[in-house]
């Protein structure tokens, strides 16, 4: 699968004084607690394998304590991990000695944290320039670069205030700026907007989703909030207890729960705006109804109908009919799981 | 019951030997290698000589308005500035202008000395528990130990002057720097040191980029810790020879000159106090982000 940028095989991680002769226990089914009781190590990630998308917006997602945090800090080797590989463009980042690893952090994958780490005593102008200043690039084009940066995410005018002096959706606009400026293909942010008010969020999620309309990062994020999941991710990977759930498209996953655990996350979704018509259409009869393109949610479908007097739709693919969607097959899709489950006939294609 | 009566001590005469032989063997050692050390120290020796020459010959106005303008530089405060340029006019009217020079230059010199060495112990320390559940047992003994009991060995070996009497202000000044830089370290917080690895920072630059400027008022703390701490050892250093304000203070105890040591006691005060609030003043100034804003 050339398509994967990063491609994560079978990794395990235990944090405890003798790890590796841990990973047998675990890979023959010795769980997280019986680990911690019995012999005192402490069960990170069990035999993970995931594949990262090129170019696109790759979420992980799960509870505290599910591993999410310390997956990503095996991409720039922050963690070590106890057996496993990832695997970047081809190369084994486990494989890297010190020198390629710092350069694959200043120059292949830069990082957004959860509380920013930005640095108190540099200023917003410094942070931005912070990497490309490790990178070793002169000072005067780093400061254009930075400031370049600083002014896509909407922070011009505050170059010479201090993080101190910043919102917390502000500093984390810093926080996005500095690791846009090394320019690095690769960018792992780590719960990057959960510390911010829902307003502010939903704000930092459109920056990063016009930002990546343009510049087609590889994009890690982790995150335990499964609407901002839905709404930025092209993939979504479900982790429990340091194990993959299920990974899918967005629409795979609330349609598709693999377990109880994801289905529990997903019955309070909004579906109506997660759910495209594509997901829905299927083939009925010749009966002409609105037509629309695939791409849209059901909310934004529905709206459309109600200003017309369909109830049925004609889902449309680059010009050509390719299914219809009724306006029952979409009550049927966006009622919970729960309420569905007596005896609906809805068929998902 | 003679168990109990009396405490089972050594023997006597063992005792004695014990003691005479340590005696003598340090003698021996001193004696045979009290030259070289001492020829090790000469530079140090030449730089303070040197450094109180200048100062000494130096006229006092410009040495006035030296020392309020780098109060001036250093706090930022026209008060403070003032107030250190009127200090030292009042020391000099007062007779005290020499002595006073030269205890600013052994003042100045030992607290260079100690943040030298004192800065670079602390990082070492702040890198390896290890490193320093080794050296803290050695900073409290520095702390601690009667100055009298490590004079003593200092004298022997390397006899009366300045650099004996520098080299006790430095051991009982020294471990103030020595902490602090080291719990500064220690202390920056965990989240942006992980930013500057992820980053892809060496170490270096870990350390001067991000881990000292933010253990900067620890360290400052620790600067101004032993500036004070020099300060207070400057009596005791007399004893051993060094010239300066402490010299007249111990002839006042020796001889009852009330005045005399009132007014040598005073000056010290006024340094300490001048290079204290001028240092803090300094370390705040360095602080600048810390303030935070009410203005966004």
């Amino acid at each position: 699968m050339s398509d994967y940028k990063i491609e994560i095989k079978n990794l395990y991680k235990i944090f405890g004084p003798n790890d590796k002769s841990m990973v047998e226990l675990v890979a023959n089914g010795t769980g997280k607690q019986e680990l911690l009781d019995k012999y005192g190590h402490v069960l990170g990630l069990k035999n993970v394998n995931i594949g990262i998308l090129a170019n696109s917006v790759n979420v992980i997602m799960g509870l505290s304590g599910s591993g999410k945090s310390t997956l990503i800090r095996h991409i720039n080797r922050l963690i070590e991990p106890t057996v496993g590989e990832i695997i970047v463009d081809g190369e084994n980042v486990l494989g890297m000695n010190h020198e390629k690893i710092r350069d694959f952090r200043r120059f292949g994958a830069s990082m957004v944290f959860q509380k920013f780490g930005l640095m108190p005593h540099r200023t917003v102008l410094e942070n931005g320039m912070y990497g490309l200043n490790i990178q070793g690039m002169a000072s005067g084009e780093a400061e254009k670069q930075a400031k370049h940066w600083l002014n896509r995410v909407g922070l011009s005018g505050f170059e010479d205030r201090f993080p101190a002096q910043l919102s917390g959706g502000m500093q984390q606009r810093v926080g996005l700026a500095r690791a846009l400026a090394t320019d690095a293909d690769i960018l792992l942010m780590d719960e990057a907007f959960s510390a911010l008010d829902p307003l502010i969020r939903a704000d930092m999620q459109t920056i990063l989703l016009d930002l990546q309309a343009e510049l087609h990062k590889t994009i890690v994020f982790i995150t335990h909030d499964l609407d901002e999941a839905l709404r930025i991710g092209d993939d979504i990977a479900i982790l429990r207890d340091g194990e993959l759930i299920q990974k899918g498209t967005p629409q795979n996953i609330v349609l598709k729960p693999a377990d109880d655990y994801v289905a529990d996350f997903t019955k309070d979704v909004n579906r109506a705006r997660v759910l495209t018509l594509n997901t829905l259409s299927h083939e009925t009869g010749s009966k002409e109804g609105l037509r629309l393109d695939g791409d849209l949610s059901i909310e934004q479908a529905m709206q459309q109908m109600v200003n017309s007097e369909y109830n049925l739709v004609t889902v449309m693919n680059d010009g050509t009919p390719i299914g219809q969607v009724s306006l029952s097959d979409m009550v049927g899709a966006i009622s919970r799981p729960d309420a569905t489950n007596s005896g609906s006939t809805t068929t998902y294609r | 019951m003679g168990f109990f009566d009396k405490f089972p001590a050594m023997e006597r005469a063992d005792l004695r030997d014990l003691k005479k032989g340590i005696d003598s063997s340090f003698k021996e050692f001193s004696r045979s290698w009290g030259e070289s050390i001492e020829a090790f120290f000469d530079p140090l020796f030449y730089f303070l000589v040197n450094f109180e020459k200048l100062l000494l010959s130096t006229p006092w106005p410009i040495i006035i308005s030296i020392v309020a303008g780098l109060s001036y530089w250093g706090s930022r405060s026209w008060k403070l500035s003032a107030g250190a340029a009127i200090s030292f006019l009042f020391i000099g009217y007062l007779g005290m202008w020499d002595n006073t020079m030269s205890t600013v230059a052994l003042i100045s010199v030992a607290t260079f000395i100690c943040i030298a060495l004192g800065i670079p112990i602390g990082v070492a320390m702040s890198k390896s528990d290890r490193l320093q559940s080794t050296i803290t047992p050695v900073l409290d003994i520095m702390q601690t130990i009667p100055i009298f009991v490590y004079l003593l060995p200092v004298v022997m070996l390397l006899g009366i002057g300045k650099v004996p009497g520098l080299i006790a202000v430095c051991v009982y000044a020294m471990p103030p720097i020595v902490r602090l830089t080291n719990l500064g370290l220690r202390l920056v917080d965990k989240e942006i040191l992980e930013a500057a690895d992820a980053f892809g920072s060496n170490y270096r630059q870990r350390l001067f980029s991000v881990q000292l400027p933010l253990a900067l008022p620890n360290i400052f703390a620790g600067v101004n810790q032993t500036i004070m701490m020099a300060l207070a050892m400057v009596v005791i250093a007399s004893m051993i020879g060094v010239k300066g304000l402490g010299v007249p203070v111990l002839q006042s105890i020796q001889n009852q000159y009330l005045a005399l040591g009132m007014m040598n006691g005073l000056a010290i005060v006024a340094l300490a106090i001048i290079f204290d609030r001028v240092s803090q003043k300094y370390g705040k100034r360095l602080q600048r982000h810390r303030e935070g804003g009410s203005d966004v």
